[in-house]
């Protein structure tokens, strides 16, 4: 392989108003590996997602994506080249259709005008229920309103909008925050399949408990910092939860 | 809701579904259904505006006004029409630029946009100058008006583009969660400013029609339509949070708003009494939306609660095993 990382930061600084959220973070992540980004509220796991996914960008330092030095200006352009981040909260319309949530922003359209054109409903509810069998989320209709869903189902459609977009690297910030064990294991298992399929994953939360059975690789970061970068062989739940509470 | 009212009406006077009341009705009506399309749209975004019954004021007096100056009749339309379209272009911006609430900014040129309105009429209404082409828009067919055609070709363009278009999809995720759309890479401001302008745009094709229906730019036209466009909206099913509604609905409601007025008219009851109706049709149409709302969410709720008892179960059975 020539490159096997596939995103690699080097010395990323980031202050918001005075504060260093970020500091000098420097991280690998390798090809088709379940990366897990563990550390306490507060210690710079949001600042850094929002880097990679191109809604921020850091006050220095450099990201390479596949070998090549990125800077993004838009979470359109990270997700253009098959970053796909998935927020804690907003990350799907309630209100709207699956279908309709899943294209977001991406509509299949035919008679375009410029950026605007008629979209293709019936190929569109079709493409969104494969995506859906494809994370093995079998739902009635892509009719439903997501406010009809479960968490753990919501979730499901978000990985299976990232897998149908052929995404590269998916971010998941806190995605079993505020889910049933029966939910989180469902979201777990999404992710499991995602490394079947070739998509690397950067999972994020405070609970190690989650991400540790479904890790390859653990981060833990605390006051801005990376303060260890272990491969899972290495370590053992202990250790880690040692640097989570100590930092 | 619409075939009770409309039945109960018909028991009172059975002239109320004649041909005859059912023309003068829906010779007024499209005009009500275009401004509350332009509403719906913009809540459905997420956003008010309070200004489109002095748009509507404003725009069809600029017009009268510029043909009095000597402008050709087709020039003096289109300059009136961008005025409308400005009016929404300036809402639009004070509330996107300096993140205030739409309604304070649309209050404000609710107030603007009727003074200038009665400034241009410099006291007294002018006469309606013929040269405008009036037939055109409110020609008198057998029962109905070409308003109504107007309107429809107004709300089948609308209804393709908020339920067939991406442009529609954008508009109802701004509505339904900005954040969640904006991290989808939906330029979220600049949708919102279409619907303004769009907003402000129908408003004033709506006033205009009015005025060539009537053939007199009246300076008070329009008084208190703002309130009447978004009970239209809200009673059509469009939520005043954002991100839900159809056109259909809102046509709807505004066809019912009109129907209720020309109905307690005919039912003999005192006219003043139309607010009243009005007021009761708002409220209980958002109850009952709200109630099957609720009744649906219920459901589900009750079926995760369900889920995540068995699981639950399940984890304790798990942590006695443990235990063992």
């Amino acid at each position: 392989m020539i490159n096997e990382n596939i995103i690699e930061c080097k010395d990323l600084n980031k202050y918001y108003s005075g504060v260093h959220a970020l500091k000098n973070l420097s991280l690998k992540i390798k090809k088709d590996s379940v990366v897990g980004l563990i550390g306490d509220n507060g210690a710079g796991k949001s600042t850094l997602i929002k880097i990679l996914s191109g809604a921020h960008s850091p006050d220095s330092g450099h990201i390479y994506f596949e070998g090549n030095e990125v800077k993004f200006k838009s979470t359109k352009e990270a997700m253009n080249l098959g970053i796909e981040t998935i927020y804690q909260y907003s990350a799907l319309i309630p209100q709207m259709s699956i279908a309709r949530n899943i294209f977001i922003g991406r509509e299949q359209t035919t008679f375009s005008l410029g950026s605007i054109g008629l979209m293709k409903t019936k190929s569109m509810d079709k493409a969104a229920m494969d995506a859906l069998n494809d994370v093995e989320l079998h739902l009635r209709s892509p009719d439903t309103p997501v406010n009809q869903l479960s968490g753990g189902e919501r979730q499901g459609v978000v990985i299976a909008r990232a897998m149908y977009f052929k995404s590269k690297v998916l971010i998941l910030d806190e995605p079993t925050n505020h889910l049933s064990v029966k939910e989180t294991n469902k979201v777990l298992r999404f992710v499991e399949g995602l490394k079947k399929q070739g998509v690397t994953s950067i999972f994020i939360t405070h609970n190690l408990s989650h991400v540790y059975p479904i890790a390859d690789h653990l981060c833990v970061m605390a006051r801005g910092e990376k303060i260890a970068d272990l491969a899972k062989e290495d370590t053992n739940i202990d250790e880690l939860t040692d640097l989570l509470v100590n930092g | 809701m619409f075939v009770v009212i409309m039945t109960g009406f018909f028991i009172a006077n059975e002239n109320f579904l004649s041909a005859r009341n059912i023309r003068i009705v829906m010779g007024i009506t499209p005009e009500y259904i275009i401004v509350a399309i332009g509403i719906a749209i913009l809540m459905i975004s997420g956003e008010f505006d309070l200004s489109v019954g002095s748009v509507f004021a404003l725009v069809p007096m600029t017009m009268v006004q510029l043909v009095h100056q000597g402008m050709p009749p087709w020039v003096a339309i289109a300059l009136g029409l961008s005025i409308g379209i400005a009016v929404g272009f300036v809402n639009g911006f004070i509330t996107l630029r300096f993140g205030i609430p739409s309604f304070i900014a649309t209050l404000g040129m609710l107030y603007i946009a009727r003074s200038l309105t009665t400034v241009a009429t410099g006291g007294f209404p002018p006469p309606f100058p013929h040269e405008l082409p009036n037939e055109l828009f409110v020609f008198q067919f057998e029962v109905f008006r070409a308003s109504l055609f107007w309107m429809l070709g107004v709300a089948f363009i609308a209804g393709i583009m908020l339920h067939r278009s991406n442009l529609g999809n954008w508009i109802y995720s701004t509505g339904g969660d900005t954040a969640a759309a904006s991290s989808m890479g939906i330029k979220t401001n600049n949708v919102k400013m279409f619907c303004f302008i769009l907003c402000g745009f129908l408003a004033g094709f709506a006033g205009m029609i009015q005025t060539f229906r009537i053939e007199a730019p009246l300076p008070s036209q329009g008084y208190l339509l703002e309130l009447e466009s978004i009970a239209a909206a809200v009673i059509g099913g469009v939520s005043l949070f954002g991100g839900v509604g159809t056109i259909f609905g809102a046509a709807i409601g505004a066809i019912l708003i009109r129907f209720l007025e020309s109905g307690i008219i005919m039912a003999r009851i005192d006219a003043e009494w139309f607010r009243a109706g009005l007021g009761s049709l708002i409220i209980i149409s958002v109850v009952f939306n709200t109630w099957v709302v609720r009744r649906g969410e219920n459901m589900v709720h009750k079926n995760q609660a369900e889920e995540n008892e068995n699981s639950s179960q399940k984890n304790e059975s798990v942590t006695e095993s443990k235990d063992d």
